[in-house]
């Protein structure tokens, strides 16, 4: 088996004691909470860490709360915690249908969502749970807390808003009325990488018109939420000529690359049907959220 | 507890179909396993055992300027790095392949792979072995590479063995057989005739475990003792002897558990001998053992032939003819392991099921900068490749002549009354009943309803799938007349010790990989003397402990050495009837055998069991002339022709219209290997090999880039399915015994994964008919059936 | 560094490098070798361990990690002398061929089953959905977990390999295979 090379390891004890450790040990040194994508690059010898912070005792980070519209989500909350949250699925059932598709059950018993976030690769598909939920990512460092939109944590790939000395902390989602989500992975096998996904989320008025929605798009070269494609259904009743539409634009939006996962084309014909697949669903889920609202 | 001790076993007149040897019972294996008490190659561990690393090529076709190890010796762990020069000097750069090619050690002049070995570290653990790799400087001169075999014989290619005198090209050989002259006649006149190029793509068999060996020189005996992941111990001992020049009597093989071998565990690999050469240069023992990206990218790959196929027909769909040329990539050194005359393997079994008029086949072997290899992946010495293209030609007559796919299939078998049958490639077919083994899978099936439910699903724009296939294998290889591996016949021995207490031990030539050899090969001697499996001990994978035999792949194991061990079996019974008679005191001729003990004919009551003549063997009766004082036995059995297993297999597939997924809804595998054993292990043989058709028709292969960087070097990258991927699978059985074979038995470790890739791939292309879909290569991932739907089918390579 | 951590209820204390991997520690350190290893990128289970009574891959931990936490191998499936249901079984339903991914996936079914008694089909395919088996096709491997749900409490059977335990008549449609 491959293994990594030499490093130190250090136990963080506190928000503010890793926080010490990454600014005494500097740009070498690097946070490992599940461990499941910086430990392979370790073993790859692709990361070289001389440095790594243990956050995995900062119990403090592993929540799920909901703080009146809000649910905060403590960065080192697993996967497996948070796949299984009924209070989660039924806010936000976006982020079950991903839940299901990342990684293997095995893996979602270490990662977490911070770690999924920080690591920003690509594929990675909480990062467009995140954005088309329009979260905010809690950040803490030498100067205290900030809070950073979706829109500017990304930076890249594998890259994102938080410092060398900084550490993500939670994530917050806005819980909006008649709101409903969805999320759909194209995969070669169980556990892979996304060949494309996509994600959407939306929010009717009282009158069943659509009051906001976000797509967003996994693997398939978009950092950001596909705007246009939202914008087809803003002020409307889902229909599925617009979905279409959406989906069209989508697939014009998007520039993905092609590997072993498959053409451009198919890539970006993937982006129309997933698009249109869970803008479809999530209208469905707001309009039920809606009629469980005017019930309760 | 109940011990199963009375339970009948031997197959009455007329009840052929009932399993032999107490039938479904637990593996004797299984109690160390799930105690996790299994002793693999890495479990392994030796008085001052060093660890060896490999440094690779990190491109495909290179010439090496330079290795600067200085660094790496300095590594205060490192206790020895050998390179090319090294071995040039001890004459081991180059070692002979199974194929009567020479493969590189260590690369001395060039690199001619991705991954190929360029230096070996020894150090003191595992970790630092790894790191000194990093010191290890070398420097490359970067040649272009040569990647698709479609190329190999252009006149501007690059030679790839231009180390070989007068070598100016990259073919490998030219073979064929079958009458071209009769062949092309049929086609001439035939009505119908349909051709399509169909590729195998490469593939590999990954085996849960990677490849590894701890090599233990003792310098003061000479004794070589090596530990290997091997699938055939005393093929390595010989070879090593040829290799190394260490005597033959001072080499010991041992194959501990084998966490899984599918012919990835065949083939001599540079690190075993590296591994030899450093415990010979360090004086300690030397632990090697691959990764995984290693194994991927290094060891064995299979396939990789693209196959031209032509099918003749009449136009109610009688077929007449089949001919094929493949060209086929054997990587940079030709090392595939299969039977010296048969370059192509029994790809010339590509005949099938069918009775034809004629038939013939060509194959050109080429060299690319790729992994050396071909003959794994529980192939059958390549038949699934032979029984993938005329399952796939055959459904793509069908759609020309638009008949039932399951119809044509029964319209053209090789009927029951005609075997034992001679087909147009020169191998008899020892028995079969075909049309019975389709039959009954599409009565499991529930074929016709299928159908409609296609018929109803297609009119609603959903794409459903059902895919038959039938095949025939040939395994057992093989008579020693017509196979050999480097000069070694493929028969294989078998010694039975009875103990004075009548419990045995039963000496086998091949070596367990998971196939549940202990249990199996103990049922036979149950079924023989009537000892009960638990009393009966199979020893095997140590050479100084075994007979020689050539080994477990091909499914061989049954049809040989389960030969072997059921004569064996008989010849200590027959000695039994003579010390019995002596003991009895009456003349041998007048004793009959009943299950466990041989009594005076009529008088019932007048009987020795086994375990009474046993103890009388060793004690003091006095043993009629000639006869040893002892209830033991050795035979070597040279199967006297090959077996031939078939199946009939059903898929049905659903296909996500938008996005191209394909998902196995239901597998129906009706299978006959002939006599039974165990029907528990025959039935985890069939689901093992099922789920390899699903890997290679619907994910696995092994691509690479214009450089030649291998594309599939992690499990990352190279897909195996998961629980998720395959269905519960549906299984029946016919028993159509071999009638050469001492118990009937056929063998049954790779039908499953012969047949069930063109069932798969039938199923797809089916769903796809609608779409104006005729054909499509493996694997059948997302965007390559999406590609097939917007009429854009590709072949991988 | 100097690590301390609970394994099949023994506690253990190490001086090792920070970056030994937890499978390591547990097959070279320890000397458990029932846990084994088959990748080097986290995809195929083969090296499942229970950390503190969940399924993680050993292979992608690192012992360091580990310390302080309960590590449950293989090795500690059966308590005294009796084997575990799930280790019953896999040898009753013929879940295991090679026996190389057999200790990651009794662990993970054990886990399921602690969590669930009673999962369906498609629970355990998910449940052992990261662990790859090249051997057995998977559906003996839910056939066996299945067995350990029906049979909570065993056998009580020893598991040694001295003597073979009775099994269904041959004549019982156990595999679900059919006669022509």
């Amino acid at each position: 088996m491959q293994i990594p090379a030499s490093f130190d390891y250090v136990r963080a004890s506190s928000v503010d004691n890793a926080l010490e450790l990454l600014a005494r040990y500097g740009p070498e040194s690097r946070v490992v909470a599940g461990g499941h994508s910086l430990l392979p690059m370790m073993k790859l010898r692709l990361a070289r860490p001389e440095w790594l912070i243990d956050i995995n005792d900062l119990y403090e980070l592993d929540f799920i709360l909901r703080d009146g519209n809000k649910l905060r989500v403590g960065a080192l909350t697993r996967h497996t915690t948070l796949l299984e949250s009924d209070e989660v699925a039924a806010l936000f059932p976006i982020v079950r249908d991903a839940e299901r598709v990342i990684a293997d059950p095995t893996v979602r018993n270490r990662g977490t969502i911070g770690g999924s976030l920080c690591q920003a690769d690509p594929a990675e598909d909480l990062s467009t749970v995140c954005d088309v939920l329009d979260a905010e990512a809690v950040i803490r460092g030498p100067g205290g807390e900030r809070a950073v939109a979706m829109s500017g944590f990304h930076r890249g790939p594998y890259e994102t808003a938080v410092g060398q000395d900084e550490l993500l902390c939670e994530l917050r989602f806005p819980i909006r009325p008649r709101a409903g989500s969805a999320y759909e992975k194209v995969e070669r096998r169980v556990g892979d990488w996304a060949t494309g996904a996509a994600g959407a989320a939306v929010t009717l008025a009282a009158d069943g018109t659509v009051e906001d929605a976000t797509v967003g798009l996994t693997a398939l070269g978009l950092d950001r939420t596909v705007a246009e494609a939202a914008a087809v259904l803003r002020g409307k009743r889902p229909a599925e000529d617009l979905f279409t539409e959406a989906g069209r634009l989508a697939a014009a939006a998007c520039d993905p690359v092609p590997d072993q996962r498959g053409p451009v084309d198919y890539k970006r014909h993937l982006a129309d049907e997933l698009t249109r697949r869970v803008l479809r669903r999530a209208c469905a889920r707001a309009a039920q959220m809606a009629a469980r609202m005017q019930e309760g | 507890m109940t011990v199963i001790h009375d339970r009948p076993s031997n197959p009455a007149p007329g009840d052929e179909d009932r399993p032999i040897g107490y039938g479904r019972i637990q593996r004797k294996e299984d109690p160390r396993f799930v105690r996790g008490k299994g002793h693999y190659l890495d479990d392994i561990v030796l008085p001052g055992m060093l660890h060896g690393a490999i440094l690779r090529a990190p491109v495909a076709h290179a010439r090496l300027v330079s290795i600067d190890t200085t660094n790496a010796l300095a590594h205060p762990k490192v206790v020895a790095v050998i390179t090319g020069k090294d071995l040039l000097g001890l004459k081991l750069a180059w070692a002979p392949t199974l194929s009567a090619d020479v493969q590189a050690v260590l690369v001395t002049d060039k690199v001619r792979f991705q991954g190929q070995e360029v230096a070996f570290v020894v150090a003191e653990d595992r970790y630092a072995a790894r790191d000194a790799l990093e010191l290890i400087e070398v420097e490359y001169d970067i040649l272009p590479p040569l990647v698709d075999a479609r190329k190999a014989l252009d006149p501007d290619a690059p030679v790839i063995r231009d180390e070989i005198e007068g070598r100016t090209d990259n073919r490998i050989f030219d073979w064929e057989i079958g009458d071209k002259a009769e062949t092309d006649a049929v086609f001439a006149s035939a009505d119908v005739v349909v051709s399509q190029e169909v590729v195998y793509p490469r593939v590999h068999p990954a085996p849960m475990e990677t490849c590894g060996a701890v090599a233990d020189f003792d310098a003061v005996n000479g004794k070589l003792t090596l530990y290997e992941t091997t699938q055939a111990p005393h093929a390595h001992r010989t070879l090593f002897a040829i290799v190394a020049g260490i005597p033959e009597h001072k080499i010991r093989i041992v194959s501990p558990d084998i966490g899984g071998g599918f012919g990835n565990k065949v083939g001599i690999y540079p690190g075993y001998i590296l591994a030899v050469v450093g415990s010979i240069v360090s004086g300690r023992p030397v632990k090697w053992v691959e990764d995984r990206s290693e194994n991927l990218m290094s060891t064995s790959f299979a396939r990789d032939y693209i196959m031209q196929g032509e099918i003749a027909a009449t136009k109610d769909g009688k077929i007449l003819a089949l001919r094929t040329h493949v060209l086929a990539d054997h990587g940079a050194f030709n090392a595939t392991a299969q039977p010296t005359k048969n370059p192509a393997g029994f790809f010339s079994i590509f005949t099938g099921s069918y009775d034809l008029q004629a038939a013939h086949c060509s194959v050109t072997g080429v060299y690319t900068n790729k992994a050396p290899g071909g003959v794994a992946y529980a192939c059958s010495f390549r038949v699934t490749e032979a029984v993938y293209l005329v399952e796939r030609m055959v459904d793509v007559l069908a759609r020309k002549l638009n008949m039932d796919p399951a119809e044509l299939r029964l319209k053209n078998f090789i009927r029951p009354e005609q075997f034992p049958y001679a087909n147009k490639t020169g191998w008899v077919y020892d028995s079969g009943n075909y049309a019975a083994a389709l039959r009954l899978s599409m009565e499991l099936a529930g074929y016709e309803d299928l159908r409609r439910e296609q018929a109803e699903k297609r009119e609603r724009g959903e794409l459903m799938g059902i895919g038959v296939a039938f095949f025939t294998e040939v395994v057992g290889a093989g008579p020693r007349k017509h196979f050999d591996i480097v000069g070694l016949g493929m028969a294989d021995g078998a010694e039975l010790r009875v103990h004075p207490t009548g419990k045995a031990v039963v000496r086998i030539s091949v070596q367990s990989q998971g196939q549940g050899h202990e249990t199996t090969f103990a049922q036979i001697v149950a079924e023989e003397l009537g000892i009960p499996p638990e009393d009966i001990d199979v020893v095997h994978g140590d050479t100084d402990q075994t007979p020689f035999g050539l080994g477990t792949y091909g499914s061989r194991s049954t049809p040989v050495s389960g030969g072997a061990v059921a004569l064996v079996a008989r010849k200590v019974r027959e000695k039994a009837k003579l010390i019995a008679g002596a003991m009895l005191e009456t003349r041998p001729e007048d004793l009959e055998w009943e299950k466990g003990r041989w009594f005076v004919k009529g008088d019932p009551g007048a009987g020795k069991t086994i375990a009474e003549i046993a103890m009388g063997a060793h004690g003091t009766v006095a043993l009629p002339e000639g006869v040893d004082g002892n209830l033991d036995a050795e035979v070597t059995y040279d199967p006297p022709n090959l077996t031939f297993p078939f199946g009939a297999y059903i898929c049905v597939v659903d296909v996500d219209p938008g996005t191209g997924q394909v998902k196995v809804r239901r597998f129906i595998a009706v299978d006959d290997c002939g006599t039974r054993i165990n029907p528990m292990i025959i039935e985890g043989q069939v689901h093992g090999g099922l789920t390899d058709g699903v890997g290679m028709a619907l994910m696995e292969i092994i691509e690479f880039d214009e450089a030649g960087n291998c594309l599939a070097g992690s499990f990352m990258d190279y897909l195996i399915p998961t629980a998720m991927e395959v269905p519960d699978w549906e299984t029946g059985f016919t028993v159509t015994p071999s009638p050469h074979h001492p118990i009937g038995a056929k063998g049954i470790g790779e039908s499953a994964t012969v047949g069930s890739p063109p069932a798969i791939v039938n199923a797809v292309v089916d769903a796809l008919a609608p779409l104006g879909v005729t054909h499509m290569d493996m694997p059948c991932t997302p965007a390559r059936v999406w590609a097939a739907m917007q009429g854009r089918a590709r072949p991988p390579i | 560094m100097q690590i301390s951590m609970t394994v099949n209820g023994s506690e253990f204390t190490s001086e090792i490098e920070p970056r030994v991997l937890l499978v390591h520690y547990i097959r070279e350190v320890l000397g458990l070798t029932g846990t084994h290893w088959g990748c080097d990128t986290s995809n195929c289970g083969t090296c499942v361990v229970l950390m503190d009574g969940q399924p993680v891959k050993s292979c992608t931990v690192l012992a360091a990690m580990a310390a302080g936490h309960d590590i449950r191998t293989v090795e500690g499936l059966a308590t005294g002398g009796t084997l575990d249901p799930v280790q019953q079984g896999f040898m009753e339903e013929h879940g295991l061929q090679c026996g190389f991914c057999t200790p990651g996936m009794m662990l993970t079914a054990r886990a399921l089953l602690d969590k669930n008694p009673h999962p369906d089909d498609a629970e355990i395919r998910q449940a052992i959905s990261g662990q790859i088996c090249r051997c057995t096709g998977y559906a003996t491997i839910v056939r066996s977990v299945q067995w350990a749900a029906a049979h909570p409490a065993g056998t009580g059977w020893d598991g040694a390999d001295t003597a073979v335990p009775d099994v269904a008549p041959e004549t019982a449609d156990t595999d679900a295979e059919v006669k022509a």
